[in-house]
């Protein structure tokens, strides 16, 4: 399953997640898996704590993950942020605008959309309104 | 209007590429079907039951004569020469070829349009009053706002995958010609007791399976809080609205079965969030922005000119045709001497809102040459001269004439809005053209449309009432009865400020049987009234449905 950045695919190098539920009993360096019902103030106070929150993307067609990021970034949050599952390269300028640094797809998904397409997709046309001027969004 | 900077310009070109490597990634295969699908509705592109939709965008309803132009050129060389006016302001062409999109998208960047976002699970085309900047009762042009939001939500990086569609409709008048009721988001413009310049809020209404009517979510916001408070709405939305079931997935159902109070709620703590957080909103309207486009919208300059024109007054005493088109066809302006001309695009026996290239190129001649080079869509399928002097109107009469779209019907029972229905629609479950000419052709006469007066008729082929059945004064819901097409009738709808849903009149009849109940309605109605000021919606009202159902099912 890559990893996707910027700079192309790299091997998964996440250690165990862990849920909201059990994030007050964690320690430092914790990789959290947030559910889309998730309310993102109540990972607010644990953010000093946390290094990679993984929000999952059902289908690609369920958006929320990019309102929980944007929301996650407006909180504070400065760690890294995932989106994983269904992303296709379509949506990775908008998930990169949204404040996640990368993508986890599946092999499946990997072979019919590689490397190549993703290196291209990060330079999707930014719409006029965002070019124009900055809005707050990186 | 709005004028493309050279960062509207490189983005509708680049849309245009990343369109036909979409379509290249699909045929090769590394794009499904499922996958490629979004992508091509945010393109405009709609598989209906014959051949690919394509819907271009007019925003708030707005072009000028080349992009008309542009319009029946598409409509002569792409497909079968004619396209179809919408109920949101759009133009859709129903004959277009996959390996021609492509080419049509170019052609249409080439005059500042595009076919971005008029479909998909995404915010749609802002419509606004078509007779906005013209009319005499405006407070202030919708369409300086209409365009903000456009530009915010073009290929907005969070709002592009929401749980459904997503319209916007922005009135700058009291009578609201822009059904903002029945909208996901419907704008109010209005002044606070100080004066200052704001928006009544509507959130929730809509029309399909489940007609609703908006609720007000916010009774005055300031201008530029505008932005951060839609972002606000969308993002509540996108969170909360619900993804299990595609009919239940607008945010009137969310609004529903939250409640207003709790909604409210939500969306004020977003708001309020995002002006606290990281020092101010998340999106501020750019000041320097909001001006240039404001000032692409100042009016044109008037000619100064009496009120009351001579040659027209001569005119219409001479004929008797004119002087019906005059009186039925022209609104008030706010410049003296001049009119806003409504061209029906409802000839009898013709698909409602079709128009043909020729037509198309009539109409743009006659916008260069007596409009000051505008025209709007209404969400009536009909076409708009704005700006005319009323010195013009005998000119213009007699092109219309010529080009068959004199009707001098706008607003009366042959002025009839009907979905494109099952002879084109995968969705549908009746046909509605038929039913719509067979009823433009029994009420042809134009001193009978004229007597019956203000009657709105609205047809839909099926229940995601795309012709907004819900809202005319007669609304005809096509549904489908072991195989056989039955039409059920609600009476009581209305679009304007003071919307209603219609009322189910009984059980739904054949085709064959529509236009005799019709025309029993009609006599009714008429046998009833007080006078001919008294228009079916009033006397309805007054009198209640009983005698209409009645006349409806008498033979």
């Amino acid at each position: 399953m890559p990893i996707i950045t910027d700079t192309g695919f790299a091997p998964d190098d996440s250690p165990a997640l862990v849920a909201l539920d059990t994030l007050a009993d964690e320690g430092e360096g914790v990789s959290l898996d947030l559910t889309l019902d998730a309310d993102p103030e109540a990972v607010a106070p644990y953010f000093n704590r946390v290094d990679l929150i993984v929000i999952p993307f059902p289908g690609f067609g369920d958006g929320r993950g990019f309102s929980l990021a944007r929301r996650l970034r407006a909180l504070g949050y400065r760690g890294r942020l995932r989106a994983a599952g269904h992303v296709i390269t379509d949506q990775y300028a908008f998930a990169r605008f949204c404040g996640f640094d990368e993508v986890s797809i599946s092999d499946e998904q990997a072979e019919r959309q590689p490397e190549p397409l993703w290196l291209a997709a990060k330079e999707k046309a930014v719409p006029p309104f965002l070019k124009r001027k900055a809005v707050g969004w990186t | 209007m709005y004028r493309y900077d050279e960062f509207d310009h490189d983005y509708v070109r680049a849309r245009v590429s990343e369109f036909r490597d979409q379509t290249q990634r699909r045929i090769d295969g590394a794009l499904t079907e499922d996958e490629y699908k979004p992508l091509r509705l945010q393109n405009g592109l709609y598989l209906q039951l014959h051949a690919y939709m394509l819907r271009v965008a007019v925003p708030y309803g707005t072009l000028n004569s080349r992009q008309m132009r542009t319009l029946a050129m598409i409509a002569e060389r792409w497909d079968e020469g004619y396209g179809h006016f919408t109920t949101r302001q759009n133009i859709q062409y129903n004959w277009t070829k996959l390996t021609d999109v492509g080419d049509i998208l170019d052609a249409l960047a080439d005059v500042e349009m595009h076919a971005i976002q008029t479909s998909g699970n995404c915010i749609r085309n802002v419509t606004a009053d078509h007779f906005a900047g013209a009319a005499a009762d405006e407070i202030e042009d919708p369409r300086p706002t209409a365009e903000l939001i456009r530009q915010w939500s073009t290929a907005h990086p969070e709002f592009g995958f929401l749980p459904r569609k997503f319209k916007v409709a922005v009135t700058g008048s009291p009578n609201d010609r822009a059904v903002t009721k029945a909208h996901d988001i419907g704008l109010r413009m209005l002044r606070d007791d100080a004066g200052e310049p704001g928006y009544e809020v509507i959130v929730g209404g809509g029309l399909g399976r489940t007609p609703m009517i908006g609720k007000v979510m916010r009774d005055f916001l300031p201008k530029d809080d505008l932005l951060p408070y839609l972002e606000a709405i969308l993002r509540v939305y996108n969170l909360h609205g619900r993804r299990d079931n595609k009919y239940k997935a607008r945010i009137k159902i969310l609004v529903h079965e939250t409640g207003i109070e709790e909604m409210r709620a939500q969306v004020e703590a977003e708001f309020e969030r995002q002006m606290r957080e990281e020092g101010g909103p998340l999106v501020a309207p750019d000041p320097e922005q909001v001006a240039r486009i404001t000032a692409y919208f100042a009016p044109p300059k008037f000619e100064a000119l009496p009120d009351r024109s001579e040659t027209l007054e001569t005119a219409t005493a001479n004929d008797a045709a004119l002087k019906a088109w005059v009186e039925n066809n022209t609104a008030e302006h706010r410049a003296p001497g001049h009119a806003i001309v409504t061209v029906a695009i409802k000839g009898t026996s013709e698909a409602p809102g079709d128009a043909t290239t020729a037509q198309m190129r009539a109409l743009a001649d006659l916008g260069e040459r007596y409009s000051h080079d505008e025209l709007r869509i209404s969400h009536e399928q009909n076409v708009i001269l704005p700006h005319v002097r009323k010195d013009d109107l005998p000119a213009i009469f007699s092109a219309l004439r010529k080009a068959k779209l004199a009707s001098a019907n706008a607003g009366l029972i042959t002025d009839i809005i009907a979905c494109p229905g099952l002879d084109y629609c995968a969705l549908a479950t009746a046909r509605s053209i038929p039913v719509a000419q067979d009823l433009s052709r029994r009420f042809a006469a134009p001193e009978r449309a004229r007597a019956i007066g203000n009657f709105t008729i609205k047809i839909s082929g099926c229940i995601n009432a795309c012709g907004h059945h819900h809202v005319g004064h007669v609304g005809i819901l096509g549904l489908e009865k072991s195989g056989i097409e039955n039409y059920q009738i609600t009476l009581g709808g209305d679009h304007t400020e003071t919307m209603a849903v219609g009322e189910r009149a009984g059980p739904g009849i054949s085709a064959e049987e529509v236009g005799p109940a019709i025309e029993r309605l009609v006599d009714a109605y008429l046998d009833a009234r007080t006078d001919e000021s008294e228009r079916f919606i009033d006397t309805y009202r007054r009198l209640g449905a009983d005698p209409f159902k009645q006349a409806l099912y008498a033979a």
